[in-house]
């Protein structure tokens, strides 16, 4: 609060009447709350995607599946359940599972058009014995190292996948969005900055019968300064408002309808404590960008007049 | 308390508007400027309340060289001096009042301490009952005085008024003289610009200044030289 007089200057009531009291009449206030609408759901996407992004991102760096496909069942699950043993010892694995062959049944009867586990057809399949292996946090490429030779001793001809080969692409997509989106931020902010230079000097324009008779009779560049940028900063807060309000809405009506899809890549979208606090803080950020922008094009429209 | 020394002005790279000005104000007189339209005597006023800086020459104010004075101290000056348009220049949504306390308000003085000095002022003009109009309401004479009164509120050392009856009737423009007049017999220097000739043989002891083509006419050099000021 100590620094909102900076933003709001505070100006007597006597000389607040030195510009005629026309709140809201122009475009300005109206513009910035469609800018600040727009900016706030940018934000809000671009939080949500980067952090969609970063947990695809940790759910699948630590993860590979060890793909057995030796053709003798009994040796594929004498290899498999040595795998899962010895890569569950080894200290740079958090934990080692092997893949029941129920839930590989009931993965592929979804593709397959079985409902049940029990089809016959399907359990004729010859299907590879699957052992999933979390790494702990560390080295990655040591770790997939160390782990391609324990699978090359234990089950010769296995296949090795990283998760993060498949479901990379995705997560670069996400975060290319995320940046995308972070880059209409800016250019919005840009933009809104734009609008309080150009509301500055046409307020200058306006009222320079006015500056020019204060000057005269001995204003300093402060004085007039702090009196239009109080105007500026009200008009401009009271678009940020608006703007706000709407945006809270729409996000609100968003996350009540997300809070719905709780299944694959979507579930793993939220904007988190942190993203509701820079949301919130971006409406007052706004306001403090626009009180300094119309101060310095005042300042340095001032200066061009003796 | 005012002395210019050679000052030329040009504006942009046409010819000076004003070549070899040279003259000294002394505290507390008067003087009348004249000349013929476009002789430059706007010009000329422009530089003496601070809204032009000349082009060469020297211009000294209150004792300081306001040629290389940096911009930032101006205002300090300007309210040392007063100023009163043809065209009035009040601001047009502040009621008579409000336009009459604005110095004031600008110096910093607080609304307790401008009531009374506002009030007289308004006395003094003959306004009282309309210190609440807006300039629009008000009669062009009602408008000068208003902002005569807006330019000596201050009590300024300097007032500067260019051609003040030039809008108003003969006798509102004999009103106007005499509250120049007054206010010189408080020791202001007074200097207004003005076509009007009679005007002039009106005030004793006023000094006359003339402009032609952007020279000022000084034949016995009493302007440049004043009598006070002669060894």
């Amino acid at each position: 609060m100590g620094h909102l007089p900076m933003i709001i200057p505070r100006v007597p009531v006597q000389h607040r009447r030195l510009l005629p009291d026309r709140r809201l009449s122009g475009p300005t206030p109206w513009v910035i709350a469609i800018l600040m609408m727009l900016t706030l759901l940018a934000a809000a996407a671009g939080i949500g995607l980067a952090r969609a992004a970063n947990n695809i991102g940790d759910a699948i760096a630590g993860r590979v599946t060890v793909q057995i496909v030796t053709a003798n069942p009994v040796t594929r699950a004498e290899q498999a359940a040595a795998l899962t043993r010895r890569a569950g010892a080894a200290p740079y694995v958090r934990g080692a599972r092997q893949v029941g062959q129920d839930e590989l049944l009931a993965t592929l009867g979804q593709w397959l058009g079985s409902a049940g586990g029990d089809d016959p057809v399907l359990r004729s399949l010859p299907l590879p014995a699957l052992v999933d292996v979390d790494f702990v946090g560390g080295e990655r490429a040591g770790q997939l190292a160390q782990l391609r030779a324990l699978v090359a001793e234990v089950a010769p001809g296995a296949r090795v996948i990283p998760h993060a080969e498949w479901l990379g692409p995705v997560a670069r997509l996400i975060r290319s969005l995320a940046w995308v989106a972070g880059a209409l931020v800016l250019l919005m902010t840009l933009a809104s900055a734009a609008v309080v230079i150009m509301t500055a000097r046409a307020a200058l324009g306006t009222h320079y019968a006015t500056i020019e008779m204060l000057h005269l009779i001995g204003a300093t560049d402060r004085q007039i300064t702090r009196l239009f940028q109080r105007r500026i900063a009200i008009d401009t807060a009271y678009g940020i408002a608006l703007g706000s309000v709407v945006a809270a809405a729409i996000m609100l009506l968003i996350g009540w309808q997300w809070s719905g899809v709780t299944s694959g890549l979507a579930a793993t979208a939220s904007l988190g404590a942190a993203g509701w606090l820079l949301l919130l803080a971006l409406p007052l950020l706004a306001i403090a960008l626009a009180a300094l922008t119309a101060r310095l094009t005042l300042l340095a429209a001032l200066k061009k007049i003796l | 308390m005012v002395e210019f020394d050679r000052v030329g002005l040009r504006y942009g790279p046409d010819a000076e508007v004003l070549a070899d000005i040279s003259f000294n104000l002394q505290p507390g007189s008067f003087y009348f400027l004249t000349g013929p339209s476009g002789a430059g005597k706007t010009s000329l006023l422009k530089m003496l309340y601070l809204a032009q800086r000349p082009s060469r020459g020297l211009v000294r104010l209150f004792g300081e060289d306001l040629v290389s004075m940096p911009r930032h101290r101006l205002p300090g000056f300007r309210r040392r001096i007063g100023v009163v348009f043809q065209d009035f220049r009040l601001i047009p949504h502040l009621s008579a009042r409000d336009n009459i306390a604005l110095p004031l308000r600008i110096a910093g003085v607080s609304e307790e301490d401008l009531a009374g000095p506002v009030g007289e002022m308004l006395s003094w003009i003959g306004l009282d009952d309309r210190a609440h109009a807006f300039p629009p309401t008000l009669s062009g004479g009602e408008q000068q005085r208003v902002a005569i009164a807006r330019a000596v509120i201050a009590r300024p050392q300097l007032l500067v008024a260019d051609e003040p009856t030039g809008n108003v009737d003969p006798e509102m423009a004999m009103r106007l003289l005499g509250l120049f007049e007054a206010l010189n017999r408080l020791g202001t220097t007074v200097v207004v610009a003005t076509h009007d000739i009679h005007l002039i043989s009106r005030i004793d002891n006023a000094q006359m200044m003339r402009l032609e083509k952007g020279r000022l006419a000084d034949p016995t050099g009493a302007l440049r030289y004043p009598p006070a000021n002669r060894v």
